[in-house]
């Protein structure tokens, strides 16, 4: 079993985000795999927690994932891949996957399960979506939102399937998803925001964009804080 | 007082006009409603809420531009698309730099929202109304005199990134730090303030730049100058007493960055130019 923790965001209560955590995963190529062949057994996010900043910096990626797919305005296939995608700071799919997906070599894993009437099959699509403008609009409809959920999945589910699959361990995450940025690589999420090397002291004078640098001190909170606001800005205007 | 004269007509439209009051004038889009939301201001353009978002302990501020019924929908959806889409790059931009302005957290083109950071404080107006009612005795004239430093440089920053406000008035400055108890007034606050004073005090906030609708991109000294030139007049009308403060927000400003003093030059001629208009209307 693995140590599941239920997010409710604030306006879309109604669909629970079930959130796992793993350490020293050794299969990460195994689930990969069935990412790529589709199967529908293994509909998730599977992120390398290397690229997860903070807690709040997935949640904007899960909301805005949520939102695009229950608004119909999704440009992925699937709510899972929306994710991926909207994490991204540019429209390419594949590169989204590459960025922010796990690895073959992964081994601190972030798996994210969204609580949706229907998340349709399985499968990032990895590559074959180009710049992913287009993809399906995840049939308009027939997912009724505002019935009431009809899903099978639950933290329990999600806790079984998960424990019995994914070879690490599996880390609590605490209520306010504190350690989500625990193995948080800051160096690599700066880069792919294009923030700057962090190395240019705060306060004036600063110039060219190097957001929270603070002297050299890296992964510190105020900085992270300061990062994270910038992301959420870049990741609610990309592709607009 | 005498009772004023009942303007409502007695006739059938009587319950139309109820409605209108206590009914909510737009749909939300979604995924929000009002249960969830606390009504801030409600503009011209914008209407203004405070909710949560991403999480229940996250306070923030949605900005929805509901759509004009007198505009055709296609056009109105482009034109609310366009504005809102400008404001939120400018925002992010000048988060980017390390201006002080508030995050953005969220937003949808189509439907015309924004989720912004939350800030905590009150606008240099509410301020400075507070302070002329009650903390001037106390001796708070170095602090606003400080404040309206922070303001000069604030503005002197933005202009130094590339970016002009385009509606800089004392409302669209905010001053970080504790909130006024009800809305914008709070001179009783402030005369608490000043007799027990270990709090954290509003006058020695940060200023916060908001309400980027109008801003654009642009580095032109001109611009900049009818910048300065709209937020004096804010000045002037916020509070007579304000009017000689605006001296400090110049005089910090002309220090802020290297292309200042050119732009102070300029202010010069955009004041002339606005007294000639004003006498000829
Ligand atoms: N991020 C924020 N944090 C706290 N209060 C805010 C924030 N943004 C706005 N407010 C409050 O709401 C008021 C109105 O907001 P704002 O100036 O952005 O909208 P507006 O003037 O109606 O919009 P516009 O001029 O673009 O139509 C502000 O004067 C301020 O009191
Ligand atoms: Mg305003």
């Amino acid at each position: 079993m693995a140590v599941v923790r239920t997010f409710h965001l604030p306006h879309y209560e109604a669909y629970p985000v079930h959130i796992c955590l793993f350490s020293d995963v050794t299969n990460a190529a195994f689930l990969r795999r069935q990412l790529l062949e589709a199967n529908p057994e293994f509909d998730y996010a599977f992120l390398d927690a290397s690229m997860i900043l903070t807690p709040t910096h997935l949640l904007t990626a899960t909301f805005l994932a949520l939102h695009s797919t229950l608004t119909h305005r999704a440009k992925t296939r699937t709510p899972h891949s929306e994710l991926v995608f909207r994490l991204h700071p540019n429209n390419n799919i594949g590169e989204a996957y590459r960025k922010f997906g796990i690895h073959d070599t992964s081994t601190h894993v972030i798996a994210v399960k969204l609580g949706l009437p229907y998340s349709g099959g399985g499968g990032e699509g990895e590559g074959g979506e180009g710049e992913g403008e287009e993809g399906g609009k995840g049939g308009e409809g027939k997912d009724g939102d505002g019935e009431g959920i009809r899903t099978s999945v639950s933290a329990a589910s999600v806790s079984k399937h998960l424990g019995d699959h994914v070879q690490g361990t599996s880390v609590e995450i605490s209520a306010d998803g504190g350690n989500l940025g625990r193995w948080c690589d800051v160096g690599k999420v700066r880069k792919v925001y294009k923030l700057g090397d962090g190395k240019a002291g705060k306060g004036k004078g600063k110039r060219g964009g190097d957001v929270g640098g603070m002297d050299g001190v890296d992964g510190d909170g105020d900085e992270r804080k300061e990062m994270e606001s910038v992301i959420m800005g870049i990741m609610t205007i990309k592709g607009s | 007082m005498s009772p004023p004269l009942d303007p409502t007509p007695v006739d059938a439209d009587a319950d139309v006009d109820v409605d209108t009051d206590t009914a909510p004038l737009h749909t939300l889009p979604p995924p929000f409603n009002l249960s969830a939301l606390t009504p801030l201001t409600q503009g011209a353009e914008a209407l203004v809420y405070t909710t949560t978002f991403l999480t229940s302990s996250t306070h923030v501020v949605l900005k929805y531009r509901p759509p004009k019924p007198y505009r055709h929908p296609t056009l109105d959806k482009r034109l609310t698309k366009a504005r809102l889409l400008a404001e939120a790059r400018v925002l992010v931009k000048c988060r980017r730099e390390g201006v002080q302005v508030p995050a953005v957290l969220g937003g949808d083109w189509e439907e015309g929202w924004l989720v912004l950071e939350f800030v905590e404080g009150g606008t240099v107006r509410g301020v400075l109304d507070g302070w002329a009612e009650g903390v001037r005795i106390m001796g708070g004239e170095e602090k606003v005199w400080a404040l309206m430093g922070r303001v000069g440089r604030a503005v002197g920053r933005l202009h130094e990134v590339g970016v002009v406000h385009g509606d800089l008035t004392t409302s669209n400055l905010m001053v970080r730090g504790p909130s006024p108890p009800e809305g914008r007034g709070g001179g009783e606050h402030m005369q608490r303030q000043a007799q027990s004073d270990p709090e954290p005090d509003i006058l020695d906030g940060e200023i916060v730049l908001i309400d980027f609708g109008l801003a654009t991109q642009s580095v032109h000294e001109e611009e900049r100058a009818v910048d300065l030139y709209v937020l004096e007049r804010a000045f002037a009308a916020t509070h007579p007493a304000a009017e000689h403060l605006f001296k400090e927000v110049l005089r910090a400003y002309g220090e802020s960055f290297k292309g200042a003093k050119v732009v102070l030059r300029r202010l010069e001629d955009v004041r002339l130019r606005g007294r000639k208009r004003s006498m000829l209307g």
